[in-house]
């Protein structure tokens, strides 16, 4: 009977051959490991925000008088309604953790490049409907460090020239954050950005599907079939790869009920402390800091300080040399494994970066701060001029582009030196070592050094 | 990919218990979502019992209190109300109050009171119709209502009569008595309503 | 696999630390104990009595702390059944409402056992008054944290400078007086050369253990009234990674299972 309903469906409905042809019959490579599992992470934390967030909205007012009330009354009245919540606050951490995660898998593998192009611009896209989508969402709370945090932000649209402080006046419906603003990014939150997301991760996927999953090899699997047209190490996705990544969600939602029943607020960082008192015009908190996962472009908006304006084109630009990576890397070996070691450690340098960046923007801005935000700000940016050395590494003339660079940062030095800032004109000079030093290792190094700028024999046949 | 021998037994069996913990994981998952739709203790506040006082209402009135935000009715009957009532059992669709739905067992009878609390009349004020609230008409046969009248409620809405114990007369478009909420004795004076032996009210 | 599971017990070391929380500069920790019943009853009942003329605890109902420290109103959280339910819950709702409850409904009767724990002071007097409004002290558990509390309270000192007459070590030039002082006395900043420290000038009607006790007390009912989730959802925690571990278990042998083809 089964059988017979399934094909009265399939008669009217594309269901077996979209299962078969992206399940059942969906080749991806058989050597996927860790770093593989946070796709599929990523699509379930999708789902929970979801759900958890369709939940929140039966008991949230979306009002200046009544917001930050109504989700005390959702942690206190409503039944079950504490769990929603901290599902909600956790999740969006938890998206952040993921995507980083699966972004890093991208560049480690080479996933961004040629025949994956689209899938990469299409998750950049997501990243930053993401971006918007909980910046959106932190402000709902209408809590004082939501309040001034939308304020700070939204602000950085004045520093566009002649329009922007009309353009911010438009954004927010009034002078200042106000209720106007709260309603409208509660709509976008709730239903404009979820369908875009949604839209977005199908799309996504349906682009990887086309030209099939990269792997830690970095070998292209569909390059030797079987006579029956299969990738010789291609093995289908279900039932191996539903089945791996069930254990997968089960690692990710013990860490993640773990945060949620033993810590939800993580030290302050996915449920900050400023946030539990109602927004205040009057009154701004000490140090206005964005939610962790924004702060390391925070640091970067900071630490350009030629023009505010120039702050915030820095800022975006950070976000948009990372989806101009498929042209930046012109290098045909896609996987670090056979790649040279200087690449491998330019990338962990700029993890590395990436980090430090990220908790520079928690911390106060004293002299010592700022000035190494600068410095990582800088080996941020160099990271895909080195990525674009790398990509002939026979043919670059590395200690030429070494001498090159380092006088460029010598020039910056030199151009923001005030010897009567004496705190920042000490801290210019010590900290000028971070990104030589950088250089050093991923330039410097891969030219003098031959075993660090060798590369391996990319195999036919998938390893491990 | 071959493998030449698939346990099949112990494949069904693994997919079988990872399914059941699955099964149980989610339905453990799900149950705060489901419950969050329950009344928030904010409704279970404002759907408390209410309490009314009964040494102010005089004979033959009738007073009115919101109880979850709906009209209800104490009305204190005269002997001469309570003598009347019997005589209208022909005249309505459900003199018994057989209709279990009306009134909560303790009012199953023709005062539709506690026993031994005949004089004061508990009702939800509104018309089994279509939900207006009709009108107390106490008096004896006047003009509109015809010379049978013996006093109770006439709904303007669509025309619906009830008697002075809430029950429902023939031919009118309401179909059944209207609903003796649950109440009960806080003290000889006062009355609480949607709280009885039983707890509060669903 | 060693290497993975040693590499992901390391990550987790980092959420680990961030969720032991720091008790932030120099601060005496105030080793409250949530569950600790008489605490929070005497805590509920000083703040009542002291702190709810100005600041409000418009989040909190005042059956659900009566359940919470152990004086449950409703007949079904009693953990009795029938009569003996009733009398339990009625018991303590006399006891809430005569000890807790000092606000009216509009008709003049008591406020309800499930109203809101409203203060009755005028929002915009108050902010006259004050500079500005006394604040809503729902979430202040969260937004300041016990530590904070525990020396804020105690740390009030003799400041002829401002207008309230004291100022706070912990809480500079601080708008709210030291409504504690029946109890506390009063006391002076003096400089020593470790920088400054709190000496009591003048004895109020309790011995400083008594009023550390007090203190520790308003502190753990701040800090529950917070969150009062925070009862309950370690024991769901503990549930669920039992369960999670059985489901990991399971899953992965599915998986080895099935793999067994590839290999």
């Amino acid at each position: 009977m089964m059988q017979g309903l399934l094909n009265w469906i399939d008669a009217r409905f594309p269901l077996t051959k979209v299962w078969n042809e992206h399940l059942a019959e969906y080749y991806a490579p058989k050597n996927f490991n860790f770093w593989y599992f946070f796709g599929s992470l990523a699509l379930l934390v999708l789902v929970i925000q979801i759900v958890s967030g369709i939940f929140l909205t039966m008991h949230y007012k979306p009002d200046a008088e009544m917001a930050y009330a109504s989700v005390e009354y959702i942690m206190r009245d409503v039944p079950g309604g504490w769990f929603i919540r901290y599902m909600h606050s956790t999740g969006a951490s938890a998206f952040f953790i993921v995507v980083y995660l699966h972004m890093f898998r991208g560049l480690i593998y080479g996933s961004y490049k040629g025949p994956r192009e689209l899938v990469w611009l299409i998750g950049m896209a997501i990243y930053l409907a993401l971006m918007a989508e909980a910046f959106m969402g932190y402000l709902l709370p209408w809590g004082n460090m939501s309040y001034w945090g939308a304020q700070v932000i939204i602000n950085l649209f004045n520093t566009i020239p002649v329009i922007g402080s009309d353009v911010s006046t438009w954004i927010r419906g009034d002078y200042v954050i106000a209720d106007a603003t709260l309603n409208r990014l509660f709509a976008l939150h709730v239903a404009a950005l979820p369908l875009v997301l949604v839209a977005l991760v199908f799309v996504h996927i349906v682009a990887l599907h086309v030209v099939g999953s990269n792997n830690p090899d970095g070998v292209e699997i569909k390059k030797l079939k079987d006579e029956n047209g299969i990738p010789l190490d291609g093995i289908p996705f279900h039932p191996y790869y539903t089945v791996k990544d069930i254990v997968g969600v089960g690692v990710f939602l013990l860490v993640f009920f773990a945060i949620i029943f033993f810590g939800p607020e993580m030290g302050g960082y996915f449920l900050e402390h400023a946030n539990f008192e109602p927004a205040n015009p009057l009154k701004t908190p000490e140090h206005i800091a964005p939610v962790w996962y924004f702060t390391p472009f925070y640091t970067v908006l900071r630490a350009v300080t030629l023009s505010p304006f120039m702050g915030t084109l820095a800022m975006f630009g950070a976000i948009v040399l990372l989806a101009l990576l498929p042209w930046i890397d012109g290098n045909p070996i896609k996987s670090w494994r056979y790649r040279s070691k200087a690449h491998t450690i330019n990338i962990l340098l700029f993890a590395a970066c990436f980090l430090v960046l990220g908790y520079l923007g928690v911390k106060p801005v004293i002299p010592m701060l700022k000035e190494l935000g600068t410095r990582m700000t800088e080996i941020y940016f160099m990271f895909f001029i080195v990525l674009w050395i790398h990509s002939k590494p026979g043919k670059a003339n590395f200690v030429m582009w070494f001498l090159i660079l380092a006088a460029v940062i010598v020039g910056i030095d030199l151009f923001r030196y005030n010897p009567e800032a004496t705190d920042d004109a000490s801290q210019i000079v010590w900290q000028w070592i971070f990104p030589i030093g950088y250089l050093a290792l991923t330039l410097l190094l891969p030219g003098v050094v031959k075993s660090f700028n060798t590369e391996k024999i990319v195999p036919e046949r998938v390893t491990s | 990919m071959e493998n030449s021998e698939v346990d099949k037994g112990r494949r069904r069996f693994l997919i079988g218990a990872t399914s059941v913990v699955g099964a149980v994981g989610t339905a453990a998952m799900a149950a705060p979502f489901l419950n969050s739709w329950n009344p928030s203790e904010r409704a279970k506040a404002a759907g408390a019992p209410a309490e009314v006082n009964l040494s102010k209402v005089q004979e033959g009135q009738l007073v009115r209190v919101i109880w979850r935000k709906k009209p209800v009715w104490i009305v204190n009957r005269t002997k001469e109300m309570l003598d009347n009532l019997p005589s209208n059992d022909p005249l309505l669709k459900d003199p018994g109050s057989e209709v279990a739905t009306q009134q909560p067992d303790y009012a199953k009878n023709p005062f539709r009171t506690r026993e031994g609390k005949e004089k004061f009349l508990v009702l939800i004020g509104i018309c089994t119709h279509l939900g207006c609230s009709p009108t107390y008409r106490p008096e004896l046969a006047p003009p509109d209502l015809g010379a049978d009248w013996k006093g109770g409620w006439y709904c303007p809405c669509h025309g619906s009569r009830f008697d002075l114990a809430g029950r429902v007369f023939k031919n009118v478009p309401a179909p059944t008595n209207l609903v003796v909420p649950v109440y009960s004795y806080k003290n000889e004076n006062t009355i609480l309503i949607g709280l009885d032996e039983n707890g509060e009210a669903a | 696999m060693r290497k993975k599971v040693i590499a992901f017990a390391a990550t987790l070391l980092l959420p680990v630390s961030l969720m032991a929380n720091s008790g932030g500069e120099n601060l005496e920790p105030a080793n409250i104990d949530l569950h600790d019943h008489k605490s929070l009853q005497n805590g509920a009942k000083y703040f009542v009595n002291y702190c709810m003329g100005c600041h409000g605890l418009k989040a909190s109902r005042y059956n659900r702390i009566a359940k919470d420290m152990g004086l449950p109103v409703n007949p079904k959280q009693t953990g009795k059944t029938g009569k003996e339910a009733d009398q339990v819950a009625d018991a303590n709702a006399k006891l809430i409402t005569e000890n807790l409850i000092f606000t009216t409904d509009e008709e003049g009767k008591p406020s309800s056992l499930g109203s809101l724990m409203l203060s009755s002071i005028p929002p915009k007097d108050a902010a006259k008054w004050f500079g500005a409004p006394p604040p809503d002290l729902s979430t202040v558990g969260r937004l300041r944290g016990a530590d904070w509390i525990y020396n804020y309270l105690k740390s009030f000192y003799l400041d002829p400078k401002r207008p309230t007459g004291v100022n706070n070590t912990v809480f500079k030039n601080v708008g709210m007086p030291h409504v504690l002082w029946e109890l506390q006395g009063w006391q002076k900043l003096e400089e020593g050369e470790h920088g400054h420290h709190l000496v009591l000038d003048k004895p109020g009607k309790l011995s400083p253990e008594e009023y550390d006790v007090v203190v520790r007390d308003l502190t753990n009912f701040l800090t529950y009234v917070g969150e009062p989730a925070q009862l309950v959802r370690k024991k769901y925690g503990v549930f669920a990674m039992i369960l999670l571990v059985i489901f990991i278990g399971v899953a992965y042998a599915m998986k080895k299972e099935f793999w067994k083809d590839i290999h």
